[in-house]
C-alpha cells in the first residue's frame, strides 16, 4: 500500500531535490559566485511540463557577509524565500530521442516576488528513467525589483549570468 | 532510486494530501519545499555591537573584522574643546570567526591603555519552522588588563607595589535576543564584571548589570539602536558612576558597518562603561562617537 503510490508516480514524473543553480555576477571590481545544489524540480516527461523551485537561503557565497547581505538587502529572503519557475518544453516530441539536444522551455519565472514570461534554451539528455538538464541564461535584477544602490553598482553586474545543471529521476 | 524512496517516504508522511493531487507538479514542489527550508533567523542585529556592548551576532568562520571605535569628549565641554572633538578616546581590535559559532578578538582601548581578549560562542540560534526556538543566545567571556599607570597617591604607593593581578578585569555576559520582525530586535544581556581591584576599601569587586538593547531597521541598510546598561546593585558603588545609556545609528554599506552613535561613557570595554560610567544625559555630559567596521574574507568557505 506504501509503496503502490510511489510506483504509479515514479513512472510518471521525474523529481530531483539535488539540482544546482550556481550565479555569477562579473565586474572589473568584484566577483561574486554563489551557488544553490539543493534545487528542487518535478518534471513531467508525458506533457514537458517543468516546475523548479530554489530556496534563497541555500544560495552560498564564498563570503558570510555576502550571503547575509543578498539575503538580507537584495532578494529579501524572509519576505520571499524562495524563487520558482513553473512552465513547460515548447516542443515535448524531442523527449523521445534519447540523445543529448536543444530545445526551449518557456513559463512563469518568479523571483523577489515578482513573476516574468520567461523563455531560454536548454540542452536536455532524456533517457530511460531519468533526463539530464542543463541551461545558461542571464537575470537583470530590475527586472524582479531587486534594488542595487548607488554606492555598490559598480560592484553588481546588471546581467548576471545563471547556470543550470539537474538530473531528474 | 533514491528519490523514489524519497517520494515514497513524502507519501507516508502527507498521506493522502499528495496522493489527491498527485497530477499537479506544484503540489509535489510544495511538499518537496517544505523538507529543506532553512529555518535559521539570521541578521537579529547588523554588527557584532549593539553599541557599546556586544550583540548575538558572531564572526561567521574565517572573516576576520577590524574594528574602529571612537568617543569624542562630551557635547557641553564647549567651543574652546570644540563640543568634544579635541578629546577622544580610540579602540582598535582584530576579531575573527574560528568557527561559525566561535569567535575570538584581541582589542586595545587608548581608556586607561586598557588590553582585553575576548571569546564568543553562539549557543543558541532562533528558528521558526517545525524545530523552531524563539531565542538566539551567546555567551561572552573577556579578561582586560589596564596598563595604564596607577595614581600617584604618596610615595609608599607607586606602581611597582600593585601586583600585575590588580590590572585585570574579568567580564562574563549571557546575550539572549529575539527578532521579533525584519525590523524590530530586542537583546538582554545579564553580565557580571569583576574588578580585582577597585579604588575603594568597601567597594564591590563585582558590579551585576542588565543590558537592554534594541533596533529598529529603517531600510534595509540603515537601522536606530539603543542600549541601555542598568546596574542592579549599587550598594557602595560610589556615586558618581551612572548606568550607560547610548543611542545610535547603523549604516551597512557592502563590506563595512558604520555606527554614529550618542552615549553618556567613554569607555569601550564591558569594564569601562559598564562600571565606570560618569556622565549623565540630562547634565549634557553626551559623547558623540562611531564605530567602523570592516569585514575582510581571510579563509574562504
Amino acid at each position: 500500500m506504501l509503496t503502490m503510490p510511489a510506483i504509479s508516480l515514479g513512472a510518471q514524473k521525474l523529481i530531483t531535490t539535488e539540482g544546482n543553480i550556481s550565479f555569477f555576477s562579473s565586474t572589473p571590481f568584484e566577483d561574486i559566485k554563489a551557488e544553490n545544489k539543493k534545487v528542487i524540480a518535478v518534471f513531467d516527461p508525458q506533457t514537458g511540463e517543468v516546475a523548479v523551485s530554489c530556496i534563497m537561503k541555500l544560495f552560498h557565497f564564498e563570503r558570510a557577509l555576502m550571503e547575509e547581505h543578498f539575503n538580507e538587502n537584495y532578494v529579501e529572503s524572509d519576505k520571499f524565500p524562495k524563487a520558482t519557475f513553473k512552465g513547460k518544453i515548447v516542443n515535448p516530441e524531442v523527449l523521445s530521442n534519447k540523445t543529448e539536444q536543444e530545445t526551449e522551455v518557456e513559463g512563469t519565472m518568479t523571483i523577489h516576488g515578482v513573476s516574468q514570461l520567461f523563455r531560454t534554451k536548454i540542452r536536455i539528455t532524456p533517457s530511460v528513467g531519468q533526463v539530464i538538464v542543463k541551461a545558461e541564461f542571464e537575470i537583470s535584477p530590475t527586472d524582479y525589483n531587486i534594488q542595487i544602490p548607488q554606492i555598490v553598482r559598480t560592484k553588481i553586474a546588471e546581467k548576471i549570468l545563471v547556470k543550470v545543471n539537474m538530473v531528474l529521476k | 532510486m533514491s528519490h523514489k524512496y524519497k517520494i515514497c517516504s513524502l507519501l507516508v508522511f502527507f498521506g493522502t494530501g499528495i496522493y489527491a493531487q498527485s497530477q499537479d507538479l506544484s503540489n509535489i514542489l510544495e511538499q518537496l519545499e517544505s523538507q529543506q527550508e532553512d529555518n535559521t533567523v539570521t541578521a537579529t542585529f547588523k554588527a557584532t555591537r549593539i553599541l557599546n556592548g556586544h550583540s548575538i551576532e558572531r564572526m561567521p568562520q574565517g572573516q576576520l573584522d577590524f574594528r574602529i571605535h571612537h568617543r569624542f569628549g562630551t557635547l557641553n565641554s564647549g567651543a574652546y574643546n570644540l563640543w568634544g572633538i579635541d578629546a577622544a578616546q580610540t579602540q582598535f581590535s582584530l576579531e575573527y570567526g574560528i568557527t561559525d559559532w566561535w569567535m575570538t578578538g584581541v582589542e586595545r582601548s587608548s581608556y586607561e591603555k586598557t588590553y582585553e581578549g575576548f571569546f564568543k560562542f553562539s549557543l543558541f540560534r532562533q528558528k521558526t519552522g517545525n524545530a523552531s526556538f524563539p531565542l538566539s543566545i551567546s555567551y561572552l567571556t573577556a579578561i582586560t588588563i589596564r596598563t595604564q599607570d596607577f595614581p600617584y597617591i604618596d610615595s609608599l604607593q607607586n606602581n611597582d607595589n600593585y601586583p600585575f593581578s590588580a590590572r585585570l578585569a574579568y567580564v562574563h555576559q549571557l546575550l539572549i535576543a529575539h527578532k521579533f520582525s525584519n525590523r524590530f530586535s530586542l537583546q538582554i544581556s545579564p553580565v557580571l564584571v569583576h574588578y580585582n581591584m577597585v579604588t575603594l576599601a568597601n567597594e564591590p569587586n563585582n558590579i551585576f548589570a542588565l543590558g537592554l538593547g534594541g533596533r529598529i531597521k529603517l531600510t534595509s541598510r540603515t537601522s536606530f539602536n539603543f542600549e541601555y546598561y542598568p546596574r542592579l546593585k549599587t550598594k557602595g558603588i560610589p556615586s558618581e558612576y551612572t548606568d550607560a545609556f547610548s543611542i545610535g545609528f547603523d549604516i551597512e554599506t557592502g563590506g563595512h558597518v558604520f555606527q554614529l552613535i550618542l552615549t553618556n561613557t567613554q569607555g569601550m570595554t564591558e569594564k569601562d562603561f559598564i562600571g565606570r560610567t560618569t556622565g549623565k544625559w540630562n547634565k549634557g555630559d553626551i559623547h558623540f562617537g562611531f564605530n567602523i567596521s570592516r569585514v575582510f574574507n581571510i579563509n574562504r568557505r
